[in-house]
């Protein structure tokens, strides 16, 4: 089974702790990967070492397929949406303006990708009176700007309304439709169960657990995840 | 009580009236100030970001120095400035001891580390802020300081304010590096110190009135230049 990246020997140390591995992993397929796991499992750690942004100790990360490595093919949604001192367009608009494209055809373009994920709102004011629904899409709308081969989101429905989070998952199952892979983290299971195509199950820092989505919460092979989705409190 | 209505008073007559060396002292303030803060300003607003944004050993050793210049008696300033450009002095060829050009040296000293440290506090805030969003995105060195300058052009703006503040108000150095010279170094402030010296209080506090005036007005009109800034509201 080759996958399209893999971890090997992956270790993540922080202050003199180690928050991540060792880890040995290959992701495979296409389609919506849910990075499983209670609080401080370093979920976030490796979605950030994955996407270069943390530096890892040991081990290395290998893309199969080198378009995929650079990260500007990559799109990242923070659990906390960075808000750009701007209008919610032009935060939209920012990555193409990276690119060297003109403001005008950046800002018509961050339009468009307003309306694919459903932002209504008026796009002139300043990012900051959007609800936080409101600056989560904005968040994915900027991080589409690039159109991205692989997709990270960070709990980006850690702090919504049902409302939201419906609409959001909408978007993924359409975005995932267009061809670009997802991984995202989560630890609201009803979400997992809902988008999971794959799960990674993390816990203390180690992958506990993968397997495709229907087989985990069906038959979670480990007793962390066993006790994990019976809603027990893991330490 | 009463020479402070008559202070009033008189400033409105002395400004009603244009009155030709109240114009002139204005204006070499303003001339000077203005100056002062645009030449520190490019010094100290990209130090400060540079500073906020950039790792290196010797950053909090910069840092520290900055803040301890930061409380310069503007007087050792002047004195410094007098003995390097006093006709003995390494820089006395110069011939810039008692010009308004002086002036400008010394308070660019003066002011240049308080921009650069409200800058640097700035832009640091910002930086930790912008940080994840503009590594993920691979913006390269120099387009994170146009972003970070752009994005906190208000805070920089401030910080620059707080300069010309300083400067405008300033005394102590630029009576010792001008000296203080009728039409070629009289300023608002040396023109209050002498007036106050002689015992002209309402001169003095005309005086005082315009001074505090443009510091007012000065503000105002950079508050409003910000304001109506076109694009996102900030
Ligand atoms: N920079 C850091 N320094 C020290 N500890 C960290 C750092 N980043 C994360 N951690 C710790 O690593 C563990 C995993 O964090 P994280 O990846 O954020 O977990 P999750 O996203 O699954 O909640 C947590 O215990 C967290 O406190
Ligand atoms: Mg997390």
């Amino acid at each position: 089974m080759s996958g399209w990246v893999s971890l090997s020997g992956v270790t993540v140390r922080r202050r003199g702790r180690t928050i991540l591995g060792p880890l040995d992993a290959t992701l495979n397929g296409g389609g919506l990967t849910i990075l499983m796991g209670p609080n401080g499992a370093g979920k976030t750690t490796l979605l950030r070492v994955l996407h270069g942004l943390e530096r890892v100790n040991t081990g290395d990360v290998h893309w199969t397929d080198p378009k995929d490595a650079d990260g500007r093919s990559q799109g990242f949604v923070f659990q906390t949406p960075v808000l750009m001192r701007r209008s919610v367009l032009d935060c939209i608009a920012y990555p193409l303006l990276l690119d060297g494209v003109s403001r005008t055809q950046a800002r018509e373009q961050a339009r468009a990708h307003a309306a694919e994920v459903g932002l209504t709102v008026n796009l002139d004011q300043a990012v900051t009176f959007l609800s936080g629904g409101e600056k989560q899409k904005m968040a994915l709308a900027r991080a589409l700007m690039r159109r991205p081969r692989i997709l990270f989101l960070d709990e980006p429905c850690a702090n919504l309304d049902g409302r939201s989070v419906k609409e959001i998952e909408e978007i993924l199952h359409r975005i995932k439709a267009g061809g670009t892979r997802i991984l995202m983290s989560t630890h609201d299971m009803g979400q997992a169960r809902r988008l999971a195509d794959d799960v990674l199950f993390l816990h203390a820092g180690k992958l506990v657990e993968q397997s495709n989505g229907d087989d985990f919460f069906r038959s979670p092979r480990t007793a962390e995840a066993k006790a994990y989705l019976k809603g027990e409190i893991l330490l | 009580m009463n020479s402070i209505g008559e202070g009033l008073w008189q400033a409105a007559r002395l400004v009603a009236t244009l009155n030709p060396d109240l114009v002139e002292i204005t204006a070499l303030s303003l001339r000077v100030s203005l100056g002062a803060t645009v030449v520190a300003s490019c010094i100290g607003l990209p130090l400060g970001a540079w500073l906020a944004v950039n790792r290196f050993p010797a950053r909090r050793f910069v840092i520290a120095i900055l803040n301890a210049l930061m409380g310069l008696p503007p007087v050792v300033v002047g004195l410094i400035v007098y003995v390097l450009f006093s006709r003995s002095g390494p820089l006395g060829v110069l011939g810039l001891l008692f010009t308004p050009t002086a002036m400008v040296i010394a308070q660019v000293i003066i002011i240049t580390p308080i921009i650069a440290s409200v800058a640097h506090q700035a832009i640091r805030d910002l930086w930790a802020d912008y940080h994840d969003l503009l590594i993920s995105l691979q913006a390269t060195r120099l387009q994170r300081i146009k972003t970070l300058l752009w994005d906190g052009r208000r805070a920089l703006m401030t910080a620059s304010l707080a300069g010309f503040g300083r400067a405008i108000g300033e005394v102590g150095a630029i009576m010792i590096v001008g000296g203080n010279i009728d039409h070629a170094t009289r300023v608002l402030t040396t023109a209050i110190a002498l007036e106050t010296g002689k015992g002209e209080f309402d001169m003095a506090l005309a005086l005082g009135f315009v001074l505090i005036g443009l510091a007012i007005l000065v503000n105002l009109g950079l508050h409003f230049i910000s304001r109506t800034e076109r694009g996102a509201r900030w």
